[in-house]
């Protein structure tokens, strides 16, 4: 079963565990959900985060300042389990998850009930030839980043292996939170489209608002928008901002 | 090429345990044609022509390997300087960026771009591409573009443009996140990496293109009737100088390889940057290398007096070396280099780098053998550092 597959187009939001405050976490989750929010990615802070703009930058140096880490994280995580009822992914660069321990990390990721995981300096063949044997003893789909300059060969590849979870597509080369036009590459989205073949394909990095989420509509199976909701959150308007984006 | 397994890494870019490409698929593209180019090039009869005609007219290759008569009297042993601080532009940097600005020019780039610590590899940078007629931009750590002005400066006049990393330490691990932020939007451009760190190929090209410094080492003993070394000592940071002094000596059992980090204000002062002590294996700037980072996998950030050793990872071939002990490596104080640089000024004449002078402050503290060879890689010459020793030496 693929738990992000699914009829409608879907809208994911990307938070930083640990922002604004050392425990926003739980009433973050309740409030995504809540606003009908159809899965969410949870972002584990790094104080390197080398493909991210200077929204996602600041806030994890921020989160890390308030003092989350990925034991506090999954602490937090278990006490509302029970309350959560959308997928969840867990996204972060791989330094602190090799600290915690991959295999403790994925023990955790499976008790929580974590639908997928994305590891952005992880690249598919390092997982391929490397640690392919870890993800696959505990059973915790790796979600794989692909871009419009992504051979059709790779994406072929990498659909192949993404069975029980979704293609991540960035929309343009460019770190989050940068601003594009999506219909420069619309005939590219086209191809990537057929490529992924049954396999869901949520497009991210850049995606701001309302119209920009239906223009995505048109090239993906959903979208995920991460550095706008951080920003809005920070100026303390996140509900105006899903009200916007939902509508 | 040289097949030994301290320098050559495997398929995917590991060096026993360390290296790798640990990358966003965002720079997928640009590493695949970057490994592409370097290894259908950087071997030819006509790359090697070019490079090594700019190495003798333009950097002034061969650098002396001299005889340190002042050294070896005080040390007992006899003490030869590889004077890499008589390059062009005042550092063994620019074998590095002659290299690669020889591909980047074959792969048709018109945009470099570049992070600097000390600044030595920015200049190196921005020199070749004002010889090149390419477009440069060097990130820098906002602290650093203070303590090394003097090299923002050349920077500019040689047409560069310096943009400051304004995030976390503002020092040289910051403007290698920038340089790859800025290599990721702009996948067109070529990274012109200073050192033996980051994804796969770098490590490798970079030694490469700094092995030149062994293999004139080699000759040189034997031009005047010498074998090999006992002793080469170089210090490091990421470790460029280092991997190319070592280069040739790697398979050689009796050369011992010795790697001076920055212990900053001390060891246990929390101001250091000796990573291979203080560091753990982790994943920085696309390596898997030895890491100064906390509990929860947060990167340290780091102190050394020395801008161009303040860096808390390590290039992973170092990491290897050092971990199979066939490198081994010692710690040098900032207080430790100052006073090193003051003596090298005073016993020789020659002022030399704070990071040269981390390698110079190992040698009180080795034992040497009389009539032992001992190579010290001086890797740049001091004029960047006056405020930093003016500073100092105020009382003097």
């Amino acid at each position: 079963m693929n738990p992000f597959k699914k009829t409608e187009k879907s809208v994911s939001i990307f938070i930083t565990a640990g922002y604004p405050n050392k425990t926003s976490l739980p009433e973050q989750i309740q409030l995504l959900q809540d606003q009908g929010i159809d899965f969410l990615e949870i972002g584990i802070p790094f104080s390197d985060p080398m493909a991210d703009g200077p929204v996602i930058q600041e806030i994890s140096s921020t989160a890390l300042k308030n003092g989350m880490n990925l034991k506090l994280l999954f602490e937090q995580l278990s006490e509302i389990k029970e309350q959560i009822k959308i997928p969840l992914v867990l996204m972060g660069y791989l330094n602190p998850i090799l600290q915690f321990g991959l295999t403790a990390f994925l023990e955790k990721c499976k008790s929580i009930g974590v639908s997928g995981l994305i590891i952005p300096d992880l690249s598919f063949e390092l997982v391929q030839q490397k640690y392919l044997d870890y993800f696959r003893s505990f059973d915790v789909p790796l979600i794989y980043l692909i871009t419009p300059a992504t051979s059709d060969l790779r994406i072929a590849q990498i659909a192949h292996a993404s069975s029980r979870s979704f293609i991540y597509l960035v929309g343009q080369n460019k770190i989050t939170g940068s601003s594009y036009s999506l219909s420069v590459n619309s005939a590219r989205y086209s191809e990537i489209k057929s490529l992924c073949g049954e396999v869901p394909l949520f497009l991210g990095f850049g995606i701001s608002d309302a119209s920009q989420k239906r223009e995505a509509f048109s090239h993906a199976d959903g979208v995920i928008i991460g550095s706008a909701y951080l920003k809005a959150l920070s100026e303390q308007r996140e509900k105006e901002f899903l009200e916007n984006l939902l509508s | 090429m040289k097949t030994s397994k301290h320098i050559t890494p495997d398929e995917l870019g590991f060096y026993g345990e360390f290296g790798g490409a640990y990358i966003p698929e965002l720079l997928r593209p640009a590493i695949d044609e970057l490994l592409t180019s370097f290894r259908s090039f950087c071997f030819t009869d006509a790359f090697r022509a070019e490079y090594l005609d700019l190495l003798k007219n333009y950097v002034g290759r061969p650098t002396p390997l001299y005889f340190a008569k002042n050294y070896a009297q005080k040390y007992g042993a006899k003490i030869y300087f590889k004077r890499e601080d008589l390059c062009h532009t005042g550092a063994h940097k620019i074998n590095n960026t002659i290299g690669q600005i020889l591909l980047a020019k074959h792969m048709g780039k018109t945009e470099i771009i570049a992070e600097t610590g000390a600044g030595q590899h920015g200049v190196a940078t921005a020199t070749v591409c004002a010889l090149m007629g390419l477009k440069c931009i060097v990130y820098m750590g906002e602290k650093d573009m203070e303590r090394q002005a003097p090299n923002v400066q050349r920077m500019q006049m040689l047409g560069a443009e310096v943009r400051p990393a304004t995030c976390g330490s503002k020092t040289l691990k910051d403007a290698t996140n920038e340089a790859i932020r800025h290599w990721i939007n702009f996948p067109d451009s070529y990274y012109l990496i200073g050192s033996v760190v980051g994804p796969h190929p770098y490590p490798q090209m970079v030694a490469y293109f700094q092995s030149v410094i062994s293999e004139e080492i080699q000759n040189q003993l034997h031009e005047n009737g010498l074998k090999i070394p006992h002793k080469v000592i170089a210090c490091v940071g990421g470790g460029s100088n280092a991997a190319g002094a070592f280069y040739h000596f790697y398979d050689l059992e009796e050369t011992a390889l010795i790697a001076v980090e920055a212990a900053g204000e001390g060891l246990k002062s929390g101001k250091s940057a000796a990573t291979s002590i203080l560091g753990s294996p982790g994943v920085l700037h696309g390596s898997l290398t030895l890491l100064m980072q906390d509990s929860n996998g947060q990167v340290a950030e780091p102190h050394s007096i020395s801008a161009g050793l303040d860096y808390p990872g390590i290039g992973p071939m170092h990491a290897n070396s050092i971990s199979t002990g066939r490198t081994t490596s010692l710690s040098v104080t900032d207080q430790e280099a100052l006073h090193a640089a003051l003596e090298c000024s005073r016993l020789e004449g020659i002022i030399p780098a704070l990071e040269s002078a981390h390698a110079l402050a190992a040698l009180p503290k080795l034992p040497f053998l009389k009539d032992e060879i001992v190579i010290v890689n001086l890797s740049g010459r001091g004029d960047k550092d006056m405020n930093t020793y003016q500073e100092a030496f105020k009382n003097l």
